[in-house]
């Protein structure tokens, strides 16, 4: 069964109040993959991410990490299933400070990285460990953010949009840690708007479009697939 | 005799020292309530029947049941605690995410049903609580005789203060209560059992209350109405200090105490007004309080 999804999604429908945002959306994740969510602004991406946390609770549909049900778990229990969420807002605590911050999320599993491995990946974070969380720049901040989880051991995270109005040489760091995270083994399903930085990382494509999934594609089929892309995201 | 602007120097010593005890009741009160409000933000109208609650906790345990003083600094704060546990899981809980004015309703109703329940049982007059032996008794400083129970409370108020600030400052569980304060979702996303942390918030803020209720219980007489002769000024006290803070709650409850304490010897018709003449200017000038954030 080594070709079963590691996360997966079947029909999922979600409702901000009144208003049905998600439509039947259906999503696979393999162990170790890399996915992108690609979509305009409005198109439901954050809200996937949101609706799998449970962040979002009014949801219908199967979600489920190795074939356990994530839809009927209380809020903190999904990420004690093994899922990190790095949100687009990052979530740096101000009254925290960086060192806080990092240590912060609880373990799910023993193999997050340790300290010393987090200190040597991100040295800035060390650096800095004892500023209040929010004096750090916004590079600084999402590398913290994406830090935190990976010290929990979560096996799989998801990613909101981690280059938003970051400068470019921060957007290639970033990079750069995505890549050694893969090569680690990660599993990581990603929002991202950036196609050149997304392309670097992602193994298959998923095109969502007023809530609903509209396409999916395998990584290499990107330049191929351009044309087609400017047209749905209207970038 | 000594004086200082006129005014007998035994007489500015003794009203800084009641002062002093004053405050720390000021600040280990409105410490629980910025502790409740920073993460519930529920405002605990039920705090001061919870600080009476503790004296009767102490009083009822030594007539009935024979456990002095010192088991009750213990007992009865564990008591309270486990009703306000209670309340918040079957009352407060439905609470939350909904105007902050059903909370503060629900927690005066409580505090009327209580204090009303112990005049009933009570009576309104004060039961005395002798002091423990060992504090009995006064100590001289060389400028003034201070009684030693007197002594005790300020320095227990600071421990307790002290002790509760690294609480929350400087341990994981005191992380994951800061965090909290500033985004419930994220932290409880993040895998932290948050409706778990607020039942316990809750419980520890009442607890609070209710050993403060102990220790004045040889001060104070032990009656229905103690708590809600002091709420009102604690209340104030939170607010000069900022909603929340609660290095604000611990320092402007010992400040006010001793000014409020100078009032009463340099112009004693003032005294019982003070706290809120000056909160109303803080109000005026910096309305997130002295030590509070501006939103």
């Amino acid at each position: 069964m080594s070709n079963a999804p590691l996360l997966e999604i079947r029909g999922l429908n979600a409702w901000y109040g009144e208003s049905h945002v998600l439509h039947g959306v259906d999503l696979d994740i393999r162990e170790g993959e890399t996915v992108t969510l690609l979509g305009r602004n409005g198109a439901g991406k954050t809200t996937t991410l949101r609706a799998i946390m449970g962040i979002l609770r009014r949801r219908e549909g199967v979600i489920r990490l190795r074939g356990k049900d994530l839809i009927g778990l209380p809020l903190h229990k999904v990420a004690q299933a093994g899922i990190g969420y790095v949100p687009e807002e990052r979530g740096i605590f101000a009254s925290l400070n960086v060192a806080e911050n990092l240590m912060l999320p609880p373990n799910v599993a023993e193999s997050g990285m340790s300290l010393d491995e987090i200190y040597t990946l991100f040295p800035n974070l060390h650096e800095r460990r004892s500023s209040q969380g929010t004096k750090l720049s916004g590079g600084e901040q999402q590398m913290l953010a994406i830090a935190r989880i990976l010290r929990t051991g979560a096996r799989i995270i998801l990613l909101d949009e981690p280059t938003e109005g970051l400068a470019p040489v921060i957007v290639q760091r970033i990079g750069d840690v995505l890549v050694a995270l893969k090569k680690r083994g990660m599993t990581i399903l990603l929002v991202e708007q950036n196609f050149r930085f997304a392309r670097k990382v992602a193994d298959r494509f998923y095109l969502m479009e007023d809530g609903r999934m509209v396409n999916s594609f395998p990584g290499h089929e990107l330049d191929a697939r351009m044309d087609e892309l400017h047209e749905v995201l209207g970038v | 005799m000594n004086t200082i602007f006129g005014v007998p120097t035994p007489a500015l010593y003794g009203q800084i020292l009641i002062g002093l005890i004053n405050g720390s009741f000021y600040a280990m009160l409105s410490l629980g309530l910025a502790v409740i409000f920073g993460l519930l933000r529920v405002i605990n109208f039920a705090h001061g029947a919870q600080y009476m609650l503790g004296a009767f906790a102490a009083y009822l345990l030594l007539t009935y049941v024979g456990i002095g003083y010192w088991p009750a600094l213990i007992v009865a704060p564990l008591i309270v605690g486990a009703v306000a546990i209670v309340i918040e899981r079957f009352m407060l809980r439905r609470l939350y995410g909904i105007d902050p004015l059903y909370g503060l309703l629900l927690t005066f109703g409580l505090a009327l049903i209580l204090e009303g329940a112990f005049r009933h049982w009570f009576g309104a007059a004060g039961k005395p609580y002798a002091p423990p032996a060992e504090l009995t008794g006064a100590l001289n400083l060389g400028f003034m005789f201070m009684p030693i129970y007197r002594g005790w409370v300020v320095v227990a108020s600071l421990f307790i203060c002290v002790g509760t600030w690294l609480l929350i400052e400087k341990t994981r569980l005191g992380a994951y209560l800061r965090a909290a304060t500033e985004n419930a979702t994220l932290v409880q996303a993040f895998g932290v059992n948050v409706p778990l942390l607020l039942t316990l918030t809750y419980g520890l803020g009442a607890a609070l209350a209710a050993l403060a209720g102990v220790l004045a219980a040889p001060i104070y007489q032990v009656s229905p109405l103690m708590g809600s002769n002091l709420i009102i000024i604690v209340f104030a006290v939170v607010v000069v200090g900022g909603m929340g803070s609660i290095l604000g709650a611990i320092v402007t409850g010992y400040v006010l105490g001793v000014l409020e304490g100078l009032t009463k010897v340099f112009y004693p018709e003032a005294s019982s007004i003070v706290i809120f003449v000056i909160m109303a200017i803080v109000l005026l000038v910096r309305p997130a309080g002295l030590f509070g954030r501006e939103e």
